[in-house]
């Protein structure tokens, strides 16, 4: 009985399917799931002219809806919301040309401050914390830029899942379900990385999709476009977040799967695989590289003035950036004694050698003072050069250091020297701790430290800024070391700092002299090394991942977990607390999203019982789609998902959203081949009327919890939730959403 | 080498041939036993049994994790109950075990490592088996390789490789828990391969599954790492199950479901029945009941259950009680309250209250006492008959001692100013009016309208003019709060959260309505009897709870190393070092094996990926059952590598040479199996095959080489001078050490 149902499908579905413009010209390679095109939005008798309309109609409805429902009440509320503190800042710092730090790439900021340049914002807004009043300031050009790409996902999402499945309804179930989801819409609304970085997740998949639609073309003109596309949007996700790794794999995969049935076609010779392989090679690494690191190079090319982000880097890098002491440095060149200098590490992001009023806590070595790496310029990272005998000369020009000299370190602030001794360090209890020692510079032998150059001999001088020193401790033979861990709480979560048996040269116990400050000798001007764009790029991104591992959840912090995410556990507040405040949440539509987790259920269900019904030799009609399409989509949301359990660092709700847009999407195929199905329980007119009855079911479910939800996004004042005067009354079905 | 011989009247017998006749002809016959004995595979296990037990009770010392381990099997013995983050019963218990039978009593204080152990204490027992299991692995990897459908000479070859292997030895031969796991994990695979190779016609077969399901389970009931190999055996039997489904021709149901229940439903009942054992051998309280509630404290004998027994079950108005904190983290405490005030102005210049301090307090205390007071009454006392308290009642807590009411009011709190101040309240006349009524929230009712009942219920105490709960902030109070945890009153109550429940642990009937009799009441232990008891089951799921999240800090250890360093043996562990002479134990590897290890999975992954591109492209270099034997080997052995080693390149906790034991024995099943597909598939060449013949040859004798110079270091004897052991540091990395004289 089944198979003679799917024999007249399929017959049906090739009249339908052969109207497709896309549609290849030899029949029996071609392999696109066997699905009927929706039917009840065109006449199955249909050409192609009222099939392209019908698109056509859709496509425009999704545009309007999708378009309206972000742009609506776009400049409210005139107040900084969220995170907008920093993403505004930051596109602020580009048009004003400063330097920062921040823990994402930079095309996201950049593309925000060029928007906000365009549309006449001057870059004058501080955006110093939520709840700041914009006033004059032009804002609505930034967060109308990032409403545009948000606009785009629905539409996006239409068209992958039209791709995938060739039909209509999964399509448009898709795009209603991401239209009128609160949650989408929120995100869009304001100016923040998530719209950005979702158009390009997005649009890579939909490229990706279209790109494997040509595959029985290849090497033709829109061959190439895809590939092409999807490079470029590979980059951009890249560019905004590193969140964009994911999406990356998800092609990576594809892509191996594709070359792995090119190499299985027997009919195309191994110059042909090598043509295919170099194609996605320059497609899909080296464009997408290229134009990643071309976003780099226009970041430190617009950011040349010194800023708040300095710190973090090298001293060769910051002699890039006008107003930073070290661009066109004068200072002494030769290290003398009685100098006051600063230390940096030489690994990437050491930080400067620093020490403060505070003691190791009981049970971690001796009790003696703290001294740790600080990545940020402070006067506790001043440190005295003296003699081992004390006796510096008070006249005349000073000695200068020179190589296999001891030497003695006096932390200025505290008067404490440099010390270490046989005592585990705090958290590499390989190594020796590192304290501050003695009184007004008074301590004993474990004070004294061999200075030695690396590379040089017996007699050498040490150069502010261009030698790498190391310090070696007389009584233990140890080296001093950065290890780069944070230390917890006592140590106010800088970096700790060894004294390592370990004598191999690394960059982790090289140090540089930065600052060197004696005011008897003459300042000479020092043109630093430039370093090399590559360096600067390479340091800059171990600083920007050893600072998003940085990003540690507060203790008494309610912090949100991976698995409350698709429950809709708890959402963020955007803006406002109290009830006399303008107050946006950041919440999906629980009915859309609990509906989203249930159809994610639902389609394992599915995948399981046609895949055993196939394995047993039975043949199915929509398994195709169902398979290769789902499968597809839930690869990318368990790409978006699964990694956020294996990071140590904080996380928010928001980020979800590329998983939810996947969830969606196979929401989409899921629920119309389960409609679709009806036909294996009923007859003819009543599967009919059976799917027709579920998709207005559907509609109207989702329209109407919409209309229930949409204060979330669109703001609302008044009492709140649990006061029966509110306009969200009743509607807080869990304890945990605060509104 | 000879490979079966076949010894005719054997007594032991492993294949018993019997003639299919008439029982008159059988009684005429002789009878026969046919035995089959491999020779090879008793010598193995004789080798092994030798280099893992002689002289098992040197050194008579605590050997490195004995330490640790040797305090569980003392708390066995005197049957107290403890927690361990680090794994799961069973291991435990098998050296506990081990202990009884040797007629340990558990005293003995496991406090350093180099102990001497007094002569009571039967060491030989305590360390046997493990040693035994470390032993038993060698002959098992023998019958793996031949489950594999290799040859005998790869077998014996993996067989050496193992007891050869110094690592393994050192950790066999000392109360350590991974030779057991090892030896779990290879016989699960073992039986699971015995299965899939038996003809389907036999029902017999399904005692290999079925053993196969519960060594499972043992691996996973030893360490949480036996995870790992268990899912991959699963990996494996879907993946025949599902070619199974794939054949038409036979029904499938019946297979399929006996596999399910095999596999799946007997290692989860088993694991199960680890703790139903370990939660019935240890009833009595001991160091670690804190962790747990106090349902669970009352069910272990002494301890809670000594004050707890009898106590009235209903709370009722006019109830003396102590509240404790459902919350764990960061100590378990009590509500508590004390003659003293909240300064007027804290040190970074907030104003309070000033009323009395509210905080909760991690010591049993008379001040730990509040009498639940019904707001519409001044009794204090209990009426006949008890009225309980009931969910959503409206209560008042008078503070026993002081007699102040709780109190919370909108003043933030000293350590967590988001929160509202909970004090107890005086009144100072300055238009701050007493806010201390109470609602009662059972969370985890069962009906509407239940009591609260002692222990059992988890209120949250709702303050009704706020609708702020009682919360422990687990923030301690600077000097002036005597370093006691913060209490507080928090608004927005976010969903489930342990810190927002209490529990009612001590509990009377107050019978004194005038403030001193009632002082010296709260004075006098509680009395008075009602017995309870809570499941096997819910003391099962908090224990496994408990054991999965309660985190000890977890800080670097002087031997400690990271997952990329096992590759190369980058470091070693110093186990024992005498305690006036060089004589000392190392964790060190076998580096000739090690070296062969890593290079055969080298060799695999690469030969491997020739073989899947050429046949993508139609070239069939080998034929299908030698394909099919290729992959399953590489199944098992790199794949039993990958999920012992990639999983812990993602943690976070403190890691040892020694985690990485399990996934190099898979690499030692890989080794001679690849080089017998070498010899027989990949060389064609007589003058090839008898170079790599020749090879090998060389190899073991290295490996046996290298075996005899690490011994010292293995077996702590004999001692070497220091120029010695100075030779023996291959690694500039390896920390050996050296007595200065």
């Amino acid at each position: 009985w089944p198979n003679r149902t799917v024999q007249s499908f399929s017959r049906r579905d090739t009249s339908t399917l052969r109207n497709r413009k896309t549609f290849p010209l030899s029949e029996k390679t071609f392999q696109t799931p066997s699905t009927a095109v929706s039917k009840d939005k065109n006449s199955r008798t249909g050409g192609q002219s009222s099939e392209d309309d019908t698109h056509r109609v859709l496509l425009m409805l999704v545009v309007g809806l999708s378009f309206s429902t972000r742009l609506y009440k776009i400049t409210e509320p005139p107040h900084v919301c969220w995170d907008e503190t920093h993403f505004g800042k930051m596109g602020s710092y580009y048009i004003n040309r400063t330097f920062f730090f921040d823990v994402h790439p930079p095309l996201g900021k950049m593309l925000i401050g060029l928007a906000g340049y365009i549309t006449g914002y001057d870059g004058t807004f501080p955006f110093i914390k939520p709840g700041d009043k914009y006033e004059h300031h032009n804002y609505w050009g930034m967060r109308g830029f990032c409403a545009v790409l948000g606009s785009f996902l629905p539409i996006f999402a239409y068209l992958i899942v039209l791709e995938l499945s060739q039909s209509h309804t999964a399509a448009l179930i898709t795009a209603s379900l991401l239209i009128f989801d609160t949650g989408c819409i929120s995100i869009s609304q304001y100016i923040l990385l998530d719209p950005i970085l979702m158009f390009f997740i997005m649009a890579a998949v939909l490229s990706m999709v279209k790109f494997n639609q040509q595959r029985h073309r290849p090497f033709t003109a829109p061959w190439w476009l895809w590939l092409v596309l999807i490079g470029v949007n590979l980059a951009g996700a890249l560019g905004v977040k590193f969140v964009g790794l994911f999406v990356i794999v998800l092609v990576g995969l594809n892509t191996v799967w594709d070359l792995w049935r090119l190499l299985g076609d027997l009919s195309l010779s191994l110059v042909d695989i090598a043509k295919h392989f170099l194609a996605r090679v320059v497609g899909l690494i080296l464009l997408p590289l290229f134009i990643y690191v071309t976003i780099f190079a226009i970041h430190f090319v617009v950011l040349n003035k010194s800023g708040p982000g300095d710190g973090f880097f090298s001293s060769a890098f910051q002699s890039r950036l006008i107003g930073n002491n070290l661009h066109n440095a004068s200072m002494p060149e030769y290290l003398a004694y009685g100098s006051t200098i600063t230390v940096k590490n030489l690994r990437i992001a050491g930080g400067y050698l620093h020490s403060h009023w505070h003691l190791y806590p009981e049970g971690v070595g001796a009790r003696q003072q703290q001294v740790t790496a600080y990545l940020h310029k402070d006067y506790n990272n001043l440190w005295l050069v003296h003699r081992q005998d004390n006796n510096t000369s008070q006249s005349g020009t000073p000695d200068l250091v020179r190589h296999g000299d001891i030497i003695r370190l006096e932390h200025k602030e505290t008067t404490r020297n440099l010390h270490s001794h046989l005592h585990e360090a705090p958290l590499t209890k390989k190594h020796f701790q590192v304290t501050g020692y003695g009184t007004n510079g008074t301590g004993d032998t474990n004070d004294l430290w061999q200075v030695e150059v690396c590379g040089g001999r017996k007699g050498d001088l040490v150069k502010v800024l261009r030698s790498k020193v190391r310090f070696l401790h007389r009584a233990t033979g140890c080296v001093l070391y950065s290890s780069g861990k944070t230390l917890p709480k006592w140590g106010w979560e800088q970096v700790e700092v060894t004294c390592s048996p370990y004598l191999k040269e690394t960059p982790s116990s090289q140090w540089n002299i930065e600052d060197h400050i004696n005011p008897r000798l003459p300042n000479i001007s020092l043109s630093v090394l430039k370093p090399h764009f590559l360096e600067i790029l390479l340091e800059s991104h171990i600083i920007m991942i050893r600072g998003n591992s940085g990003l540690k959840p507060k203790d008494n912090e309610m912090n949100s977990k991976p698995w409350h995410w698709p429950i809709n556990y708890q959402g963020l507040r955007f803006s406002g607390v109290n009830e006399t405040e303008y107050r946006v949440y950041l919440l999906g539509n629980p009915v859309i999203w609990w509906m989203n987790l249930a159809t994610l259920g639902l389609y394992l269900i599915m995948v399981a019982v046609a895949s055993v019904a196939l394995q047993r030799g039975f043949s199915l009609e929509h398994a195709c789609v169902l398979m290769r399409g789902g499968g597809l989509l839930l690869l990318g949301w368990l790409l978006h998902y699964v990694p956020f359990y294996t990071m140590g660092r904080v996380l928010y709700y928001h980020h979800y959203f590329p998983a939810m847009l996947f969830n969606t999407m196979l929401t989409g195929i899921t629920l119309d081949i389960l409609l679709k199905s009806a036909d294996l329980l009923l007859r003819p007119p009543y599967s009919d009327w059976l799917q027709r009855v579920g998709q207005m079911a559907f509609l109207f479910t989702v329209l109407y919890s919409f209309y229930l939800f949409h204060p979330l996004s669109y703001g609302m004042t008044g009492p709140l939730a649990h006061e029966p005067g509110s306009a969200m009354a009743g509607l807080k079905w869990m304890d945990s959403w605060e509104f | 080498m000879a490979g079966d011989v076949e010894t005719r009247g054997c007594v032991s017998g492993i294949r018993v041939a019997e003639s299919r006749i008439s029982r008159l002809e059988m009684l005429q016959r002789p009878l026969v036993v046919t035995a089959q004995v491999d020779l090879v595979l008793v010598l193995v296990s004789v080798l092994a049994l030798w280099t893992r037990l002689s002289h098992l009770s040197y050194p008579n010392a605590v050997v490195f994790d004995e330490v640790y381990y040797g305090q569980f099997v003392s708390l066995y013995m005197k049957r107290v109950f403890f927690i361990d983050d680090s794994g799961p019963p069973l291991g435990h218990m098998i050296l506990a075990l081990g202990a009884y039978l040797g007629g340990f009593d558990g005293n003995f204080v496991w406090n350093r490592i180099g102990a001497e152990y007094p002569s009571s204490v039967s060491v030989w027992s305590l360390r046997l088996l493990p040693a035994l299991c470390g032993a038993l692995c060698v002959p098992l990897v023998y019958l793996l390789t031949l489950e594999l459908r290799f040859s005998h000479l790869s077998a014996l070859g993996a067989a050496l490789l193992l007891l050869l292997e110094n690592s393994l030895i050192v950790q066999s031969r000392f109360m350590l828990l991974e030779s057991v796991l090892i030896f779990f994990v290879l016989l699960a695979f073992f039986s699971y391969l015995r299965f899939h190779n038996t003809p389907d016609s036999s029902w017999f077969r399904y005692s290999w599954l079925l053993l196969c399901g519960a060594s499972c389970a043992a691996a996973v009931g030893v360490k949480y790492m036996g995870v790992f190999s268990y899912l991959l055996l699963l990996g494996v039997a879907s993946l025949h199950t599902w070619n199974l489904i794939g054949d038409q021709t036979v029904s499938v149901c019946v297979q399929c479901v006996c596999r399910f229940v095999c596999l799946l439903v007997v290692p989860v009942l088993l694991y199960v029945f680890w703790f139903y054992i370990h939660l019935s051998l240890l009833n009595r309280s001991g160091p670690h009941d804190q962790l747990m509630s106090s349902a669970f404290q009352a069910s272990l004998q002494g301890g809670l259950s000594r004050i707890t027994q009898g106590q009235p079950l209903e709370v009722a108005y006019g109830s003396q009680v102590t509240l404790r904190s459902s919350a764990s983290q960061p100590i378990p405490c009590w509500l508590h309250s004390h003659k003293a005030n909240y300064p007027i102005r804290y040190e970074n210049g907030r104003g309070s209250s000033h009323q009395q301090q509210v905080t909760c307090y991690p010591f049993k205390d008379v001040n730990n006492w509040w009498i639940v007071k019904d707001p519409g009454s001044q009794e204090l006392v209990v009426g006949s008959p008890p009225r309980p308290v009931r969910h959503g009642d409206v209560i008042q807590l008078v503070h026993g001692m002081t007699s102040r009411f709780l109190n919370s009011h909108d003043v933030a709190a000293p350590m967590s100013p988001h929160a509202q101040e909970v004090s107890g309240y005086i009144n100072f006349n300055v238009s701050m009016a007493a806010q201390n009524l109470w609602r009662v929230d059972i969370s985890n009712r069962e009906a509407e309208s239940e009591v609260w009942k002692t222990i059992l219920s988890e209120v949250r105490l709702v303050h009704v003019n706020t609708s702020a709960v009682l919360k422990l902030s687990g923030v301690s109070l600077p000097d002036w709060g005597f370093r006691q945890l913060e209490v507080v009153a928090e608004k927005l109550f976010k969903g489930h959260s342990s810190s927002l429940g209490w529990t009612v642990e001590e509990h009377r009937y107050g019978i004194s309505q005038e403030q001193k009799e009632r002082e010296a009441e709260l004075h006098s232990p509680t009395h008075i009897d009602v017995d309870r008891k809570i499941s096997f089951w819910a003391k099962f799921l908090e224990l496994q709870w408990k054991m999965l999240t309660v985190k000890q800090e977890d800080s670097e250890h002087k031997y400690s190393s990271s997952p990329l360093e096992w590759i190369t043996m980058e470091t070693n562990i110093a186990y024992w070092l005498h305690s006036s002479t060089n004589a000392q134990i190392h964790l060190i590897g076998n580096p000739v094996s090690w070296g062969v290890a890593n290079l055969s999975l080298l060799a695999y992954q690469l030969l491997a990926a020739v073989y899947l591109l050429r046949r993508r492209r139609g070239f069939k270099d080998l034929p299908d059952g030698v394909w099919c034997q290729f992959v399953r080997l590489g199944c098992v052995c790199v794949g039993g590598w990958v999920v012992n080693f990639v999983p812990f390149l993602l943690m976070e906790k403190t890691l040892f040479l020694y985690h990485y034991l399990p996934a190099l024995c898979y690499l030692y099943l890989l080794s001679p199996a690849l080089l017998e597909h070498a010899h027989t598939h990949l060389l064609s060449n007589v003058t090839h095959r008898r170079a790599l013949c020749v090879c090998v040859a060389a190899m073991l004798s290295s490996v046996f080489l290298s075996y005899r110079t690490f011994c010292p270091l293995t077996y702590g004897s004999p001692e070497l001078s220091a120029n010695q052991l100075q030779g023996l540091r291959w690694r500039d990395t390896w920390d050996i050490l050296y007595r200065r004289r």
